[in-house]
């Protein structure tokens, strides 16, 4: 018994301690308490984001509790119904947001945040990618470049080839690739269950620079068809990159579908090359750091934009980046998305690299740690057609009959027909209010 | 905020949360329920003994089951049919199709695959399961080294079907003909037999088989372990006097081991049947349903949650009600046979 009181006593002592020491961040004229984050990050990702963080919880005391899931959209969904949504939300896909947000579900930022200033920081297509039906919801803190091509410049020096800068040097290089023995391509598209998405972001890519931005805001709004020439063009013209029976493809349709995306740029430092090119967004560069042995940026790997399908769409790219929104309102996450637009913030998730591309325009482009990292800000300062990346703008049952559709169409491309097809019926009902 | 105590997981306690809210209602769950649930049988009793004595005999056995039977239909019966009647709407839940939903469903050429990979998990599953749990049952019971094998079978049952997923990806891992497989699987068939690596997860025409052998590894072990203690229970003289008739030991296994552990067989039976019909963690986690690997719980799930479409997910829920149906027919027949047998 006289055990159990000291126990006791020590537990005491303990709990008031901690309780204490909370107390005296209040104390002090912080705002204090704890923000909720539901994301989608681990690993080299959540560590960037901790140290994003880590001033803000300096300077303010403001704690972040933050909790991951690969699965974001039905766990917050579930959340929201049960009433207990998380403070902020960061979605790597926002068809579910907008979705969300015109259900009332998500906290206006108008009257939120210093505008003003964020006008000032920010190019006005990233403020409107945040508008859902003339209302800011989303706010961006970086962002990534899709459409590039990763090569080993050795590689490329030892066998002459260039850099191709348009599209029909391209296709040539694919053929002179293939006529000296080699495999042009590197695809890699597993990724559990998001298979598929490394697939259609090539179509995507195309879509883009081939029929130009309104055909693709109109292909993502749902307004038009999958069977539509322009969208079948692209399909085609994917096809055209893979070749006939995917030959233009290492390891073929087997590889493709089998192997995780993030090991698909390993054929390009294996000697000889078991491929030339690797089609992938800017945040690849974290995945090449795991590999043995770790490249180095500029003399073991560089980058060059995919080249423009169609002229008259030169500078079109497609761009991606996390969305944060407000699933709740509370000063504590008021603060964070303020701290988060700001040069400080995304000044230091660019020196980590891993890709991330600043949004807000006082971070200097020497800020970046390696050229190559440089090189894609200025892809993105240059950019003269930007648009979101299309899979995550769709709704969410679209997006992943989309992704299956890009699994199906490397494992057999004469089933084009049919798979745009039942795309097209899949987007009857999809784009009906839920 | 630099205390001592920087570096370790702070802990915060929300004391006023905790005595106000947290602390009654666990005091009303562990105190209040057990009090009501006695005064309910105890007051119930005291009111049929008021009965005249014949009819005390009808009445009291409804009185004892009456709680139950409110809880069932709480939460079974009434969200059983609640699913019905919302798979008889449209998506909006406010027009009445009738059975357009599942004519709509069953003619969309998807779902019949999603169908045949049902009844795939449904038979192989809790049969593979049994085969190898009575295999392994009986023939450890014949070595000195039973118990660390039984052990290292019984493994398996600890882990997540999510984390066996994760386990098995390592396992079936597919590389190129021309680099050296990872994969332990493909290691095998390159290596071993010279074969050409294969992509277990993602090719047609096995990776169904692929993902119920997850299943069946997870579970082999629970099985072995039920039917092996009631292999232990069988006397030995029974079986001992049958060899001294003559039996060879095919003829004690058919006649005597068989039928003896029968209704064990058929418990373990229905919880992989269940088990089989829940199946979801595999399929999600390996494929997500493509390669037509898709489940009715899969899809389900994906209509609820990804497509928002209530009617679609009450239909797919209605359907594996009625595929459930036959089942349960079965077993509990099955299961009444048996009782009677004793």
């Amino acid at each position: 018994m006289g055990r159990l009181t000291r126990l006791l006593a020590a537990m005491a002592i303990v709990v008031l301690g901690v309780t204490a020491c909370g107390s005296s961040t209040t104390s002090s004229g912080q705002i204090g308490g704890t923000v909720h984050v539901l994301g989608t990050w681990s690993g080299a990702e959540k560590d960037s984001f901790d140290a994003v963080m880590k001033p803000f919880t300096d300077q303010t005391g403001v704690k972040i509790s933050f909790e991951a899931t690969r699965d974001l959209g039905p766990i917050l969904q579930t959340k929201i119904a049960a009433g207990n949504p998380p403070d902020i939300t960061a979605a790597p896909g926002i068809g579910t947001l907008i979705q969300l947000a015109r259900a009332g579900k998500v906290v206006a930022l108008d009257d939120k945040l210093d505008m003003s200033q964020l006008n000032a920081n920010y190019g006005a297509d990233w403020i409107n990618l945040g508008k859902v039906d003339g209302k800011l919801v989303t706010l961006y803190a970086w962002a990534a470049l899709k459409g590039l091509v990763w090569y080993d410049p050795k590689a490329f020096q030892a066998k002459g080839y260039q850099v191709p800068k348009t599209w029909d040097d391209l296709m040539a290089l694919q053929t002179r690739i293939k006529s000296d023995g080699g495999k042009p391509w590197c695809v890699a598209m597993e990724n559990q269950a998001a298979s598929g998405w490394p697939g259609t972001d090539w179509v995507k890519e195309i879509v883009l620079s081939q029929s130009g931005p309104t055909v693709y805001d109109k292909w993502w709004q749902g307004k038009q068809k999958w069977t539509s020439s322009e969208i079948k063009q692209a399909w085609t013209t994917w096809g055209s990159i893979l070749g006939p029976g995917d030959s233009n493809v290492y390891g073929g349709s087997q590889y493709m579908i089998a192997t995780t995306f993030g090991d698909g740029g390993q054929g390009l430092f294996s000697s000889p090359p078991k491929c030339y090119m690797f089609n992938q967004g800017s945040f690849i560069t974290s995945f090449f750091d795991g590999y043995t042995p770790k490249p180095v940026a500029g003399t073991d790997y560089a980058v060059f934009p995919l080249p423009d399908v169609n002229s008259s769409n030169a500078g079109a790219h497609v761009l991606a980046g996390d969305a944060f929104v407000m699933t709740k309102d509370t000063p504590q996450a008021r603060a964070m998305l303020k701290y988060l637009a700001t040069a400080q913030a995304q000044d230091i998730w660019v020196k980590r690299g891993g890709g991330k591309i600043a949004i807000n325009k006082q971070v200097s482009l020497s800020d970046y740690p390696d050229p190559i990292s440089k090189s894609l800000a200025q892809v993105v300062v240059d950019t003269k057609i930007g648009r979101y990346d299309a899979g995550d703008l769709m709704p969410s049952d679209m997006q992943s009959a989309y992704w299956s559709a890009a699994l199906k169409f490397a494992q057999n491309q004469s089933q084009l027909d049919s798979i745009l097809a039942d795309l097209d019926k899949k987007q009857v009902t999809a784009y009906a209010s839920p | 905020m630099s205390t001592p105590l920087t570096g370790l997981p702070t802990l915060q306690v929300d004391w006023q949360t905790l005595l106000t809210v947290n602390l009654p209602a666990l005091m009303l769950v562990v105190i209040g329920v057990p009090l009501v649930l006695a005064a309910y049988i105890v007051g119930a009793d005291i009111l049929v003994r008021r009965l005249p004595k014949r009819s005390q005999v009808s009445v009291r056995p409804w009185v004892w089951v009456g709680p139950a039977i409110v809880i069932v239909g709480v939460i079974l019966v009434y969200p059983m049919f609640g699913t019905i009647f919302r798979s008889l709407f449209d998506r909006h839940g406010s027009t009445f199709v009738g059975l357009g939903n599942f004519t709509r469903l069953l003619t969309d050429g998807g779902i019949l695959i999603v169908l045949r990979n049902n009844l795939l998990w449904l038979l192989l599953y809790p049969g593979l399961v049994l085969i190898f749990g009575l295999l392994l049952a009986v023939l450890a019971d014949r070595v000195p080294y039973e118990k660390p094998v039984k052990s290292l079978i019984f493994m398996p049952l600890a882990i997540s079907f999510v984390a066996m997923a994760i386990i098995w990806q390592f396992m079936y891992y597919y590389r190129p003909p021309d680099v050296a497989q990872t994969g332990t699987l493909n290691a095998i068939v390159v290596n071993l037999f010279h074969g050409q690596p294969q992509t277990w997860v993602q090719d047609t025409r096995y990776n169904n088989f692929a993902l119920i052998f997850i299943g069946v590894w997870g579970a082999t072990g629970f099985a072995m372990v039920i039917l092996s203690a009631a292999l232990k229970g069988i006397p030995g003289e029974l079986l001992e006097a049958a060899r001294v008739d003559g039996a060879n030991e095919l003829t004690v296994f058919r006649r005597i081991i068989l039928p003896l552990m029968m209704p064990t067989i058929v418990v373990v039976g229905t919880t992989m049947v269940i088990f089989a019909l829940k199946a979801f963690d595999v399929v999600y986690v390996m494929t997500a349903g493509n390669y037509n690997t898709d489940i009715l719980a899969r899809r389900m799930y994906a209509e609820l949650y990804s497509a928002g479409n209530n009617a679609n997910a009450s239909t797919l829920a209605v359907i594996l009600l009625l595929a459930v149906v036959p089942v349960l027919i079965f077993n509990l027949r099955q299961f009444r046979a048996v009782e009677s047998r004793r």
